[in-house]
């Protein structure tokens, strides 16, 4: 019978629903309370600012987004503040994504730093190319001709429209045609295809930088490619945007976030606890009573 | 609160896929397969528009009207690869469905061709190249002398072990999937610093996850109580 179990008992077995509630509230409150919490920036997050701070005012960055609104929260924050850094550095962005449901995200956040915030020019400034399927195939051909895979860009104009991919260079052809055109390829990545394909198809056949913003689930994959050099810059989950925003001195949401995130870790890391000790009090009770 | 329709919808389906937390019930239901049936529909459109009209109908119904007029293009040859996209569906076909085989042995061999040269050369040539380190990083030693204060010292002493626990962590855990030989004795304890690595690792993945999915309901508490009921957040 449940009542005449002792406490410890019903406390190792109680509903879990509880613990819904108590995250709740351990999110919740950061949201309202100001809670300072430091933010330390890692290794990672300043070889990412690093990358983009090297970038000189006309040079050229394909921004991959590779997301959708299953990462939105995690990823929207990083794309924002890489957006205002590359915009800040009047750099030039080719803007593209291999994920279907990217294409409004990508647009969105264009719309919302590069033009709202910078007044940047469509077409001159930036090109938002749009959704291509086609995965690693399209990966490895972007290193051949832009063109060849975005014919028009995700409004249905051809590209050599867009003064950014229509100028010539002084021997006749494409001025920004392939990677050798661009200095960095910026990755937003959610998951496949994302940074590890990035790094396999492109980084080392046509020798271009890497860095990547990803999420926290596929975080501990990426920083393998840290150590090998074959990502100049890393940021992993909210966290990292938040790394990367008190580096660019533009706080968001990854700084707001941060607070409620680290509330929220605490509350998993003390219920851990309780429940492992729990455990141990119930069974040293349970082989005292057999 | 908001006068948005759409952002009363949202919160409508964001609080009835919630509901699941209580437990399972009709309300979590509709909104599964609402989403499940959207998300179908919207895949299904940027496929057709973005894959089937500009790689297949386009160039193919161009290709078709210029054998009227006199102009051949070699964009006629993507009628191949429709006619082997409709052998694939030969499946439903118990009698047919050999064919099938076709068309998905020449994807596996594309695909396989193009993951295999990139996996060798982008991982793991790389990932063997940077695991051939030496056990003490030119340098940390130095350092580790020179280093002042509690924190720089131990950051210094970590910088001069990183590598040698790098290797041990590799050396090990590889060793833990090494199964033709018994793991007991002086074997077994090395297979069991490998556990302990593996551990740490998963631990950390773990770790990664739990805030993925804390950074996730954060944003919809944020939608909820923002931009929804209208509180001011910080």
């Amino acid at each position: 019978m449940a009542g005449s179990e002792p406490i410890l008992e019903r406390l190792e077995h109680a509903d879990r629903r509880w613990i819904f509630l108590i995250m709740l509230v351990a999110i919740t409150v950061p949201l309202f309370l100001r809670v300072d919490l430091p933010i330390r920036v890692s290794p990672e997050v300043k070889g990412f600012y690093a990358a983009l701070e090297a970038l000189e005012p006309g040079d050229i960055v394909y921004f991959a987004a590779d997301y959708d609104p299953g990462s939105k929260p995690e990823l929207d924050p990083m794309i924002k503040a890489a957006l205002d850094h590359l915009c800040r550095k009047d750099v030039r962005i080719i803007a593209a994504t291999l994920w279907p449901a990217g294409p409004p995200l990508l647009e969105a956040a264009l719309d919302s730093i590069a033009m709202g915030r910078y007044h940047k020019t469509y077409g001159t400034d930036f090109v938002n190319l749009g959704f291509k399927e086609g995965k690693e195939n399209v990966m490895v051909q972007l290193g051949k001709s832009f063109r060849a895979v975005y014919p028009n860009d995700y409004y249905g104009t051809p590209v050599g429209e867009l003064p950014l991919l229509a100028a010539k260079n002084a021997a006749g052809g494409w001025a920004v045609d392939t990677f050798r055109d661009v200095k960095l390829l910026v990755n937003i990545s959610a998951g496949y295809p994302g940074t590890k394909e990035w790094v396999q198809q492109v980084r080392t056949r046509y020798d271009i930088p890497i860095v990547s913003g990803c999420t926290a689930v596929s975080a501990p994959e990426d920083y393998a490619y840290i150590r090998s050099n074959q990502l100049s810059g890393l940021l992993g989950g909210l966290s990292g945007a938040a790394e990367y925003e008190k580096m660019i001195g533009v706080p968001g949401w990854g700084t707001v976030g941060m607070s409620a995130q680290s509330l929220g870790h605490v509350t998993i890391v003390v219920l851990i606890l309780i429940g492992n000790v729990l455990y141990f009090l119930n069974r040293r009770r349970r082989k005292e009573a057999a | 609160m908001s006068h948005d329709l759409w952002i009363w919808m949202a919160a409508i389906l964001t609080l009835a896929i919630m509901s699941y937390l209580y437990k399972d019930n009709p309300v979590y239901k509709t909104a599964e397969y609402l989403f499940v049936g959207v998300a179908s529909g919207y895949f299904l459109s940027i496929y057709y528009n973005n894959v089937m009209v500009p790689n297949l109908f386009e160039p193919v119904g161009a290709g078709v009207g210029g054998l009227f007029t006199g102009k051949f293009t070699w964009d006629l040859w993507r009628v191949g690869a429709l006619i082997l996209g409709m052998m694939l569906f030969t499946r439903l076909i118990p009698r047919f469905s050999w064919t099938s085989r076709w068309p998905m042995g020449l994807l596996v061999g594309a695909y396989s061709g193009l993951a295999i040269i990139g996996f060798a050369q982008g991982d793991f040539m790389s990932q063997i190249q940077d695991s051939l380190i030496p056990l003490v990083e030119p340098g940390t030693a130095g350092a580790f002398a020179a280093a002042h204060g509690f924190t720089a010292r131990l950051i210094a002493a970590l910088d001069l072990l990183a590598n040698g626990v790098l290797l041990l962590g590799l050396l090990s855990t590889l060793y833990y999937f090494f199964f033709s030989q018994e793991h007991i004795g002086f074997s077994g304890r090395v297979a069991k610093v490998g556990i302990w690595f593996l551990m740490i690792s998963f631990g950390a993945s773990y770790g990664f996850t739990v805030m993925a999915r804390v950074s996730l309901a954060l944003d919809r508490l944020r939608f909820l109580l923002s931009d929804w009921i209208g509180l001011r957040i910080i």
